[in-house]
Protein backbone atom coordinates (compact mmCIF):
# COMPACT_ATOMS: atom_id res chain seq x y z
CA UNK A 1 0.00 0.00 0.00
CA UNK A 2 2.98 2.35 0.41
CA UNK A 3 4.10 2.06 -2.96
CA UNK A 4 0.57 3.40 -4.66
CA UNK A 5 1.36 6.52 -5.59
CA UNK A 6 -1.59 9.17 -5.37
CA UNK A 7 -0.11 12.28 -6.18
CA UNK A 8 2.44 12.13 -9.30
CA UNK A 9 3.56 15.43 -10.99
CA UNK A 10 6.36 15.90 -13.02
CA UNK A 11 7.84 19.04 -14.42
CA UNK A 12 4.60 21.09 -13.38
CA UNK A 13 4.80 24.54 -13.88
CA UNK A 14 2.59 27.67 -13.50
CA UNK A 15 3.87 31.47 -15.40
CA UNK A 16 1.47 34.42 -14.78
CA UNK A 17 3.29 36.67 -17.48
CA UNK A 18 7.13 36.63 -17.10
CA UNK A 19 6.88 35.29 -13.52
CA UNK A 20 7.28 31.38 -12.70
CA UNK A 21 4.81 31.40 -10.10
CA UNK A 22 5.65 27.11 -9.36
CA UNK A 23 8.86 26.12 -11.44
CA UNK A 24 8.81 22.66 -12.54
CA UNK A 25 8.11 21.06 -9.53
CA UNK A 26 8.34 16.68 -9.10
CA UNK A 27 7.28 14.56 -6.74
CA UNK A 28 5.08 11.99 -5.47
CA UNK A 29 2.83 11.46 -2.76
CA UNK A 30 1.80 8.29 -1.39
CA UNK A 31 -1.90 6.91 -0.84
CA UNK A 32 -2.15 7.38 3.09
CA UNK A 33 0.60 9.54 3.45
CA UNK A 34 0.43 12.86 5.73
CA UNK A 35 2.74 15.15 3.56
CA UNK A 36 3.54 18.34 4.64
CA UNK A 37 3.84 21.30 2.11
CA UNK A 38 5.53 23.83 3.22
CA UNK A 39 7.07 27.14 2.03
CA UNK A 40 7.71 30.62 3.04
CA UNK A 41 4.76 33.42 2.25
CA UNK A 42 4.99 34.32 -2.09
CA UNK A 43 7.35 30.67 -2.31
CA UNK A 44 4.37 29.36 -4.97
CA UNK A 45 2.71 26.66 -2.43
CA UNK A 46 -0.99 28.27 -3.54
CA UNK A 47 -0.56 28.04 -6.73
CA UNK A 48 0.65 24.49 -6.57
CA UNK A 49 -2.07 23.87 -4.86
CA UNK A 50 -4.71 25.24 -6.97
CA UNK A 51 -3.46 22.96 -9.85
CA UNK A 52 -3.63 19.80 -7.69
CA UNK A 53 -6.73 20.67 -7.13
CA UNK A 54 -8.25 20.91 -10.36
CA UNK A 55 -8.60 24.73 -9.70
CA UNK A 56 -5.86 26.43 -12.25
CA UNK A 57 -4.52 24.93 -15.42
CA UNK A 58 -0.66 24.44 -15.64
CA UNK A 59 1.33 26.01 -17.86
CA UNK A 60 3.73 23.09 -18.93
CA UNK A 61 4.44 19.91 -16.99
CA UNK A 62 2.15 16.37 -15.84
CA UNK A 63 0.50 15.93 -12.69
CA UNK A 64 -2.14 13.33 -12.13
CA UNK A 65 -4.50 13.32 -8.91
CA UNK A 66 -6.09 10.05 -7.80
CA UNK A 67 -5.67 8.91 -11.47
CA UNK A 68 -6.91 11.78 -13.19
CA UNK A 69 -5.40 14.54 -15.44
CA UNK A 70 -5.07 17.94 -14.06
CA UNK A 71 -5.70 19.08 -17.46
CA UNK A 72 -8.34 17.38 -18.53
CA UNK A 73 -10.09 15.70 -15.69
CA UNK A 74 -10.32 18.19 -13.02
CA UNK A 75 -14.09 17.50 -12.52
CA UNK A 76 -13.11 13.96 -11.62
CA UNK A 77 -10.69 15.35 -9.31
CA UNK A 78 -12.73 18.08 -7.09
CA UNK A 79 -15.01 14.92 -6.51
CA UNK A 80 -12.07 12.81 -5.44
CA UNK A 81 -10.50 14.88 -3.26
CA UNK A 82 -11.48 16.80 -0.09
CA UNK A 83 -10.51 20.98 0.88
CA UNK A 84 -10.57 22.86 3.94
CA UNK A 85 -8.66 26.52 3.79
CA UNK A 86 -8.03 28.20 7.56
CA UNK A 87 -10.63 31.08 6.02
CA UNK A 88 -13.29 29.75 4.70
CA UNK A 89 -14.55 26.50 5.16
CA UNK A 90 -18.11 26.18 7.05
CA UNK A 91 -21.17 28.19 6.62
CA UNK A 92 -21.60 30.23 9.53
CA UNK A 93 -25.38 31.57 9.39
CA UNK A 94 -26.09 27.78 8.82
CA UNK A 95 -26.28 24.95 11.64
CA UNK A 96 -24.25 22.07 12.83
CA UNK A 97 -26.40 19.92 10.75
CA UNK A 98 -27.23 22.26 7.89
CA UNK A 99 -23.58 22.62 6.54
CA UNK A 100 -23.06 18.65 6.92
CA UNK A 101 -25.73 18.39 4.66
CA UNK A 102 -24.88 20.83 2.03
CA UNK A 103 -21.74 19.74 1.28
CA UNK A 104 -22.51 15.81 1.49
CA UNK A 105 -25.38 17.08 -0.81
CA UNK A 106 -22.87 19.01 -3.04
CA UNK A 107 -20.78 15.78 -3.36
CA UNK A 108 -24.18 13.72 -4.19
CA UNK A 109 -24.38 11.52 -1.02
CA UNK A 110 -27.52 9.76 -0.87
CA UNK A 111 -30.21 11.09 2.42
CA UNK A 112 -29.49 7.53 3.81
CA UNK A 113 -26.10 7.88 3.92
CA UNK A 114 -25.90 11.19 5.16
CA UNK A 115 -28.18 10.65 7.93
CA UNK A 116 -26.29 7.46 9.18
CA UNK A 117 -22.70 9.14 8.81
CA UNK A 118 -23.91 12.81 10.52
CA UNK A 119 -25.15 10.55 13.72
CA UNK A 120 -21.86 9.15 14.17
CA UNK A 121 -20.07 12.47 13.11
CA UNK A 122 -21.79 14.35 16.06
CA UNK A 123 -21.06 11.81 18.22
CA UNK A 124 -17.27 11.46 17.56
CA UNK A 125 -16.54 14.79 17.87
CA UNK A 126 -18.99 15.47 20.68
CA UNK A 127 -21.25 17.69 19.41
CA UNK A 128 -24.38 16.36 19.71
CA UNK A 129 -26.01 19.07 21.91
CA UNK A 130 -24.70 21.81 19.13
CA UNK A 131 -26.30 19.88 16.29
CA UNK A 132 -28.47 22.53 15.26
CA UNK A 133 -26.67 25.48 16.74
CA UNK A 134 -25.59 27.99 14.35
CA UNK A 135 -21.47 27.46 13.34
CA UNK A 136 -20.73 30.99 13.78
CA UNK A 137 -21.83 30.55 17.49
CA UNK A 138 -18.80 27.49 17.91
CA UNK A 139 -15.61 28.30 19.13
CA UNK A 140 -12.66 28.65 16.34
CA UNK A 141 -11.28 25.19 17.87
CA UNK A 142 -14.64 23.10 17.28
CA UNK A 143 -14.75 24.64 13.90
CA UNK A 144 -11.63 23.59 12.37
CA UNK A 145 -12.26 20.25 13.61
CA UNK A 146 -15.73 20.39 12.38
CA UNK A 147 -14.43 21.66 9.06
CA UNK A 148 -11.84 19.19 8.89
CA UNK A 149 -14.97 16.22 9.25
CA UNK A 150 -17.24 17.98 6.10
CA UNK A 151 -13.53 17.66 4.09
CA UNK A 152 -13.68 13.83 4.58
CA UNK A 153 -17.39 13.32 4.57
CA UNK A 154 -17.46 12.23 1.49
CA UNK A 155 -15.09 9.66 1.80
CA UNK A 156 -12.23 11.11 -0.71
CA UNK A 157 -9.10 9.62 -1.73
CA UNK A 158 -7.11 12.83 -0.86
CA UNK A 159 -7.89 15.75 1.44
CA UNK A 160 -6.16 19.46 1.00
CA UNK A 161 -5.49 21.35 4.47
CA UNK A 162 -4.46 24.83 4.05
CA UNK A 163 -2.98 26.46 7.27
CA UNK A 164 -6.14 24.52 9.11
CA UNK A 165 -4.63 25.14 12.43
CA UNK A 166 -3.95 28.77 12.71
CA UNK A 167 -4.71 30.52 15.86
CA UNK A 168 -6.30 27.48 17.24
CA UNK A 169 -4.68 26.64 20.53
CA UNK A 170 -2.64 23.89 22.08
CA UNK A 171 -5.08 21.80 23.16
CA UNK A 172 -7.65 21.62 19.92
CA UNK A 173 -4.09 21.98 17.70
CA UNK A 174 -3.34 18.61 19.05
CA UNK A 175 -6.98 17.32 19.00
CA UNK A 176 -7.03 18.51 15.43
CA UNK A 177 -4.07 16.62 14.68
CA UNK A 178 -5.50 13.24 16.18
CA UNK A 179 -8.49 13.96 13.32
CA UNK A 180 -5.99 13.61 10.74
CA UNK A 181 -3.88 10.31 12.17
CA UNK A 182 -7.34 8.60 12.40
CA UNK A 183 -8.18 10.34 8.69
CA UNK A 184 -4.95 8.75 7.73
CA UNK A 185 -5.01 5.62 8.83
CA UNK A 186 -8.07 4.86 7.10
CA UNK A 187 -6.32 5.65 3.83
CA UNK A 188 -6.92 9.13 3.29
CA UNK A 189 -3.87 11.18 2.08
CA UNK A 190 -3.41 14.12 3.68
CA UNK A 191 -2.13 16.83 2.36
CA UNK A 192 -1.40 19.88 4.24
CA UNK A 193 0.30 23.30 4.80
CA UNK A 194 1.53 24.95 8.31
CA UNK A 195 3.37 27.45 9.48
CA UNK A 196 3.65 25.67 13.18
CA UNK A 197 7.10 23.80 12.45
CA UNK A 198 6.26 21.52 14.87
CA UNK A 199 3.54 20.26 12.81
CA UNK A 200 6.18 19.79 10.16
CA UNK A 201 7.21 17.07 12.63
CA UNK A 202 3.94 14.96 12.78
CA UNK A 203 3.66 14.38 8.53
CA UNK A 204 5.51 11.42 7.31
CA UNK A 205 7.12 13.83 4.96
CA UNK A 206 7.63 17.03 3.91
CA UNK A 207 8.53 18.94 0.89
CA UNK A 208 9.57 22.32 1.23
CA UNK A 209 8.91 25.04 -1.42
CA UNK A 210 11.50 28.49 -2.26
CA UNK A 211 10.99 30.56 -4.84
CA UNK A 212 8.68 28.83 -6.75
CA UNK A 213 10.88 25.32 -6.57
CA UNK A 214 10.61 22.09 -4.52
CA UNK A 215 14.39 22.13 -2.39
CA UNK A 216 14.17 19.53 -0.02
CA UNK A 217 11.60 16.64 0.27
CA UNK A 218 12.23 14.37 2.97
CA UNK A 219 11.31 12.43 6.17
CA UNK A 220 11.61 15.24 8.76
CA UNK A 221 14.44 12.90 10.38
CA UNK A 222 16.30 12.62 7.00
CA UNK A 223 15.88 16.40 6.67
CA UNK A 224 17.23 17.52 10.21
CA UNK A 225 20.31 14.78 9.28
CA UNK A 226 20.88 16.34 6.15
CA UNK A 227 20.86 19.75 7.26
CA UNK A 228 22.69 19.05 10.47
CA UNK A 229 19.59 21.00 12.17
CA UNK A 230 18.03 20.32 15.57
CA UNK A 231 14.10 20.74 14.59
CA UNK A 232 12.56 21.68 11.42
CA UNK A 233 11.80 25.02 12.33
CA UNK A 234 15.85 24.66 11.74
CA UNK A 235 15.76 22.83 8.55
CA UNK A 236 13.39 25.73 7.52
CA UNK A 237 15.00 28.57 8.03
CA UNK A 238 17.79 27.56 6.74
CA UNK A 239 16.61 26.97 3.29
CA UNK A 240 13.92 29.84 2.96
CA UNK A 241 16.40 32.85 3.96
CA UNK A 242 17.90 31.46 0.37
CA UNK A 243 15.14 32.75 -1.11
CA UNK A 244 15.75 35.83 -3.63
CA UNK A 245 12.50 36.19 -5.16
CA UNK A 246 11.58 39.35 -4.13
CA UNK A 247 7.90 39.63 -2.65
CA UNK A 248 5.40 41.13 -5.29
CA UNK B 1 10.72 51.18 37.16
CA UNK B 2 7.43 52.99 36.53
CA UNK B 3 4.71 51.59 35.78
CA UNK B 4 3.47 52.07 31.59
CA UNK B 5 0.58 50.36 31.78
CA UNK B 6 -1.57 49.31 34.75
CA UNK B 7 -4.64 47.11 34.43
CA UNK B 8 -6.94 46.53 37.26
CA UNK B 9 -10.34 44.40 37.02
CA UNK B 10 -10.97 45.25 33.77
CA UNK B 11 -14.26 43.43 32.01
CA UNK B 12 -15.97 43.41 28.66
CA UNK B 13 -19.31 41.99 27.42
CA UNK B 14 -20.58 41.98 24.10
CA UNK B 15 -24.51 41.09 23.35
CA UNK B 16 -27.80 42.79 24.40
CA UNK B 17 -28.00 40.25 27.88
CA UNK B 18 -23.90 40.68 28.37
CA UNK B 19 -24.16 37.37 27.33
CA UNK B 20 -20.69 37.07 25.44
CA UNK B 21 -17.76 37.65 28.23
CA UNK B 22 -15.08 39.17 26.11
CA UNK B 23 -12.83 39.68 29.21
CA UNK B 24 -13.03 38.69 33.08
CA UNK B 25 -11.79 41.11 35.46
CA UNK B 26 -7.67 40.97 34.27
CA UNK B 27 -5.41 42.76 36.21
CA UNK B 28 -1.92 43.65 35.12
CA UNK B 29 1.34 45.75 35.22
CA UNK B 30 3.48 46.85 32.28
CA UNK B 31 6.88 48.39 33.12
CA UNK B 32 8.43 51.61 31.32
CA UNK B 33 10.84 49.76 28.34
CA UNK B 34 9.03 46.26 28.74
CA UNK B 35 8.42 44.01 25.71
CA UNK B 36 5.26 42.24 27.34
CA UNK B 37 3.16 39.20 25.31
CA UNK B 38 -0.32 38.56 25.84
CA UNK B 39 -0.04 35.02 24.87
CA UNK B 40 -3.74 33.18 23.75
CA UNK B 41 -5.80 31.24 20.88
CA UNK B 42 -8.24 33.25 18.43
CA UNK B 43 -10.71 34.54 20.46
CA UNK B 44 -9.24 34.67 24.08
CA UNK B 45 -10.22 38.35 24.34
CA UNK B 46 -6.50 39.50 23.27
CA UNK B 47 -8.10 42.34 20.60
CA UNK B 48 -10.98 43.36 22.93
CA UNK B 49 -8.15 44.17 25.86
CA UNK B 50 -6.19 45.93 23.35
CA UNK B 51 -8.97 47.82 21.92
CA UNK B 52 -9.70 49.35 25.33
CA UNK B 53 -6.10 50.22 26.70
CA UNK B 54 -5.80 51.82 23.43
CA UNK B 55 -9.12 53.81 24.18
CA UNK B 56 -11.37 52.45 20.92
CA UNK B 57 -13.63 50.21 23.26
CA UNK B 58 -15.19 51.40 26.59
CA UNK B 59 -14.53 48.72 29.29
CA UNK B 60 -17.67 47.43 31.21
CA UNK B 61 -15.96 47.45 34.60
CA UNK B 62 -12.68 47.81 36.22
CA UNK B 63 -9.74 50.64 35.21
CA UNK B 64 -6.65 50.74 33.30
CA UNK B 65 -4.57 53.39 33.17
CA UNK B 66 -2.17 53.98 30.12
CA UNK B 67 1.41 56.23 30.76
CA UNK B 68 -0.69 57.61 33.63
CA UNK B 69 -4.05 58.09 31.88
CA UNK B 70 -7.26 56.93 32.62
CA UNK B 71 -8.29 55.08 29.65
CA UNK B 72 -11.88 56.52 29.90
CA UNK B 73 -11.49 59.92 31.23
CA UNK B 74 -7.91 60.63 29.39
CA UNK B 75 -8.56 59.31 26.15
CA UNK B 76 -7.52 62.34 24.43
CA UNK B 77 -4.28 62.33 26.05
CA UNK B 78 -3.19 58.43 25.29
CA UNK B 79 -4.31 58.71 21.92
CA UNK B 80 -1.39 60.90 21.18
CA UNK B 81 0.89 58.86 23.00
CA UNK B 82 0.19 55.41 22.03
CA UNK B 83 0.78 53.50 18.82
CA UNK B 84 -1.19 50.63 17.53
CA UNK B 85 -1.39 48.19 14.83
CA UNK B 86 -4.42 46.28 14.62
CA UNK B 87 -4.27 42.74 13.75
CA UNK B 88 -6.35 43.19 10.30
CA UNK B 89 -4.27 45.60 8.29
CA UNK B 90 -6.18 48.98 8.12
CA UNK B 91 -4.01 51.43 6.22
CA UNK B 92 -5.67 52.88 3.21
CA UNK B 93 -5.23 50.52 0.37
CA UNK B 94 -5.30 53.12 -2.57
CA UNK B 95 -2.70 55.72 -1.20
CA UNK B 96 0.94 54.88 -1.44
CA UNK B 97 3.13 53.53 1.15
CA UNK B 98 4.74 56.93 1.39
CA UNK B 99 1.35 58.78 1.08
CA UNK B 100 0.25 56.40 4.01
CA UNK B 101 2.73 57.44 6.30
CA UNK B 102 3.15 61.26 5.67
CA UNK B 103 -0.91 61.05 6.31
CA UNK B 104 -0.07 59.45 9.80
CA UNK B 105 2.91 62.33 10.40
CA UNK B 106 0.27 65.20 9.51
CA UNK B 107 -2.61 63.96 11.73
CA UNK B 108 -0.02 63.78 14.24
CA UNK B 109 1.39 67.60 13.67
CA UNK B 110 4.65 66.01 12.76
CA UNK B 111 6.19 65.05 9.95
CA UNK B 112 8.26 62.07 9.09
CA UNK B 113 11.53 63.63 8.78
CA UNK B 114 11.51 64.92 12.31
CA UNK B 115 10.60 61.35 13.62
CA UNK B 116 12.63 59.37 10.69
CA UNK B 117 15.75 57.98 13.07
CA UNK B 118 13.05 55.89 14.73
CA UNK B 119 11.33 54.00 11.70
CA UNK B 120 14.62 54.14 9.53
CA UNK B 121 15.56 50.95 10.41
CA UNK B 122 11.95 49.21 8.73
CA UNK B 123 10.95 51.86 6.27
CA UNK B 124 14.44 51.68 4.42
CA UNK B 125 13.40 47.93 3.67
CA UNK B 126 10.09 49.59 2.08
CA UNK B 127 11.13 52.57 0.83
CA UNK B 128 11.87 51.23 -3.22
CA UNK B 129 8.37 51.06 -3.01
CA UNK B 130 7.45 53.86 -1.68
CA UNK B 131 5.11 54.94 -4.66
CA UNK B 132 3.37 51.75 -4.54
CA UNK B 133 -0.07 51.33 -3.25
CA UNK B 134 -0.47 49.99 -0.43
CA UNK B 135 -2.88 47.37 -1.60
CA UNK B 136 -0.80 46.16 -4.02
CA UNK B 137 2.17 44.84 -1.63
CA UNK B 138 2.98 41.50 -0.13
CA UNK B 139 2.19 40.48 3.74
CA UNK B 140 5.35 41.15 4.82
CA UNK B 141 5.83 44.31 3.65
CA UNK B 142 2.39 45.73 4.42
CA UNK B 143 2.84 44.42 8.37
CA UNK B 144 6.48 46.55 8.05
CA UNK B 145 4.12 49.80 6.79
CA UNK B 146 1.67 49.29 9.19
CA UNK B 147 4.91 49.12 11.95
CA UNK B 148 6.22 52.35 10.26
CA UNK B 149 2.69 54.34 10.95
CA UNK B 150 2.22 53.00 14.43
CA UNK B 151 5.66 54.60 15.41
CA UNK B 152 5.66 57.59 12.68
CA UNK B 153 4.48 60.30 15.91
CA UNK B 154 7.06 58.68 18.25
CA UNK B 155 4.24 57.11 21.06
CA UNK B 156 5.74 56.17 24.08
CA UNK B 157 4.11 52.76 23.99
CA UNK B 158 3.51 50.44 20.98
CA UNK B 159 0.31 48.33 21.03
CA UNK B 160 0.81 45.29 18.59
CA UNK B 161 -2.36 42.93 17.74
CA UNK B 162 -0.91 39.76 16.86
CA UNK B 163 1.80 41.50 14.32
CA UNK B 164 3.12 37.38 13.17
CA UNK B 165 -0.21 35.91 12.54
CA UNK B 166 -0.53 33.97 9.56
CA UNK B 167 3.31 34.97 8.64
CA UNK B 168 6.06 32.47 7.59
CA UNK B 169 8.53 31.42 9.94
CA UNK B 170 11.49 33.65 8.57
CA UNK B 171 9.58 36.80 8.51
CA UNK B 172 8.18 36.19 12.10
CA UNK B 173 11.93 36.32 13.19
CA UNK B 174 13.06 39.23 11.40
CA UNK B 175 9.70 41.09 12.86
CA UNK B 176 10.87 40.01 16.69
CA UNK B 177 14.43 41.14 15.67
CA UNK B 178 12.72 44.54 14.66
CA UNK B 179 10.63 44.63 18.18
CA UNK B 180 13.99 43.96 20.17
CA UNK B 181 15.75 46.78 18.30
CA UNK B 182 12.58 49.12 19.29
CA UNK B 183 12.54 48.55 23.03
CA UNK B 184 16.08 49.59 22.62
CA UNK B 185 15.16 52.23 21.87
CA UNK B 186 13.04 53.06 25.16
CA UNK B 187 9.62 52.09 24.03
CA UNK B 188 6.97 49.88 25.77
CA UNK B 189 5.46 47.21 23.80
CA UNK B 190 2.47 45.31 23.99
CA UNK B 191 2.26 42.37 21.74
CA UNK B 192 -0.52 39.57 21.42
CA UNK B 193 0.44 36.49 19.52
CA UNK B 194 -1.17 33.09 19.43
CA UNK B 195 2.53 31.73 18.74
CA UNK B 196 3.64 30.12 21.94
CA UNK B 197 7.28 29.90 20.53
CA UNK B 198 7.55 33.65 20.72
CA UNK B 199 6.88 33.96 24.35
CA UNK B 200 10.50 33.27 24.86
CA UNK B 201 11.48 36.55 23.19
CA UNK B 202 9.41 38.84 25.74
CA UNK B 203 10.62 40.19 28.72
CA UNK B 204 7.02 39.05 30.59
CA UNK B 205 3.91 37.77 29.33
CA UNK B 206 0.27 36.83 30.01
CA UNK B 207 -1.19 33.82 29.40
CA UNK B 208 -4.54 33.72 28.30
CA UNK B 209 -7.62 32.32 27.73
CA UNK B 210 -11.66 32.45 27.83
CA UNK B 211 -11.33 36.15 28.96
CA UNK B 212 -8.71 35.46 31.55
CA UNK B 213 -5.27 36.06 32.39
CA UNK B 214 -4.23 32.20 33.52
CA UNK B 215 -1.11 33.41 34.21
CA UNK B 216 1.53 36.60 34.52
CA UNK B 217 5.60 36.57 34.92
CA UNK B 218 8.62 36.04 32.86
CA UNK B 219 8.67 32.64 30.72
CA UNK B 220 10.90 31.16 33.27
CA UNK B 221 8.89 31.74 36.19
CA UNK B 222 5.82 30.37 34.50
CA UNK B 223 7.28 27.20 33.44
CA UNK B 224 9.33 27.11 36.60
CA UNK B 225 6.14 26.70 38.17
CA UNK B 226 5.31 23.34 36.17
CA UNK B 227 6.29 21.11 39.05
CA UNK B 228 6.01 17.70 37.30
CA UNK B 229 8.49 15.84 35.37
CA UNK B 230 7.81 16.06 31.35
CA UNK B 231 9.28 13.09 29.66
CA UNK B 232 9.83 13.15 25.83
CA UNK B 233 9.16 10.01 24.38
CA UNK B 234 9.88 8.75 20.69
CA UNK B 235 8.93 5.41 19.09
CA UNK B 236 8.75 3.94 15.22
CA UNK B 237 4.83 4.23 15.72
CA UNK B 238 4.01 7.56 17.28
CA UNK B 239 0.34 7.70 16.93
CA UNK B 240 0.10 3.68 18.86
CA UNK B 241 2.50 5.59 20.97
CA UNK B 242 0.50 8.32 21.91
CA UNK B 243 -2.40 5.75 22.65
CA UNK B 244 -0.72 3.47 24.88
CA UNK B 245 0.98 6.74 26.63
CA UNK B 246 -2.52 8.02 27.54
CA UNK B 247 -3.86 4.42 28.30
CA UNK B 248 -0.83 4.34 31.88
CA UNK B 249 -1.95 4.78 34.84
CA UNK B 250 1.43 6.91 35.84
CA UNK B 251 1.37 9.14 32.65
CA UNK B 252 -1.04 12.18 33.50
CA UNK B 253 -1.06 13.35 30.64
CA UNK B 254 0.21 12.75 27.21
CA UNK B 255 0.60 14.96 23.72
CA UNK B 256 2.34 15.42 20.75
CA UNK B 257 5.37 17.92 20.84
CA UNK B 258 7.67 18.48 17.55
CA UNK B 259 9.99 14.96 17.20
CA UNK B 260 8.59 13.47 20.53
CA UNK B 261 5.79 13.06 22.33
CA UNK B 262 5.41 14.84 26.01
CA UNK B 263 3.95 12.69 28.89
CA UNK B 264 3.39 14.31 32.13
CA UNK B 265 4.17 11.86 35.25
CA UNK B 266 2.39 11.65 38.32
CA UNK B 267 4.28 11.84 41.26
CA UNK B 268 6.40 8.95 42.02
CA UNK B 269 6.43 7.58 38.74
CA UNK B 270 8.62 4.70 37.72
CA UNK B 271 10.96 5.09 34.06
CA UNK B 272 11.36 1.47 34.51
CA UNK B 273 7.62 0.49 34.21
CA UNK B 274 6.73 2.60 31.60
CA UNK B 275 9.68 1.51 29.42
CA UNK B 276 8.64 -1.85 30.00
CA UNK B 277 5.09 -1.50 29.58
CA UNK B 278 5.94 0.89 26.25
CA UNK B 279 8.06 -2.04 24.87
CA UNK B 280 5.55 -4.66 26.36
CA UNK B 281 3.20 -2.95 23.86
CA UNK B 282 5.43 -3.90 20.95
CA UNK B 283 6.29 -0.08 20.66
CA UNK B 284 10.23 -0.51 19.14
CA UNK B 285 13.29 2.25 18.64
CA UNK B 286 11.92 3.77 22.01
CA UNK B 287 13.55 6.53 23.80
CA UNK B 288 12.70 8.35 26.83
CA UNK B 289 14.24 11.35 27.89
CA UNK B 290 14.00 13.80 30.67
CA UNK B 291 12.88 17.05 29.06
CA UNK B 292 11.77 20.65 30.74
CA UNK B 293 8.63 22.24 30.57
CA UNK B 294 8.12 25.23 27.59
CA UNK B 295 5.35 27.76 28.20
CA UNK B 296 3.21 25.58 25.54
CA UNK B 297 3.21 22.73 28.20
CA UNK B 298 2.29 25.37 31.01
CA UNK B 299 -0.37 26.73 28.99
CA UNK B 300 -2.11 23.52 28.27
CA UNK B 301 -1.46 22.51 32.17
CA UNK B 302 -3.36 25.90 33.07
CA UNK B 303 -6.00 25.24 30.43
CA UNK B 304 -6.94 22.53 32.19
CA UNK B 305 -7.19 23.52 35.31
Amino acid sequence: MANDIIIQTEQLTKRFGDFIAVDHISFNVYKGEIFGFLGANGAGKTTAMRMLCGLSLPTSGKATIAGCDVYKQTEHIKRSIGYMSQKFSLYEDLTVKENIRFYAGIYGKSDAFIKDKTARLLKELHLKNEANKLVGSLPLGWKQKLAFSVAIFHEPQIVFLDEPTGGVDPVTRREFWNLIYEASATGITIFVTTHYMDEAEYCNRVSIMVDGRIDALDTPVALKQKFNAASMDEVFLHLARKATRVES
Amino acid sequence: MTNSVLVNKLSKTYGKKKEIKAVTEISFEVSQGELFGIIGPDGAGKTSLFRMLTTLLLPDSGNAFVDGSDIVKDYKAIRNKVGYMPGRFSLYQDLSVEENLDFFATIFNTTIEKNYDLIKDIYVQIEPFKTRKAGKLSGGMKQKLALSCALIHRPVILFLDEPTTGVDAVSRKEFWEMLKRLKQQGITILVSTPYMDEAGLCDRIGLMQQGQLLSVGTPAEITDAFKQTILDIKADNMYKLLNDLNAFGEVENAYSFGEYHHAVMKENYNEQALQQYLEGKGNRQLVIQQTRPTVEDSFMQLMKQ
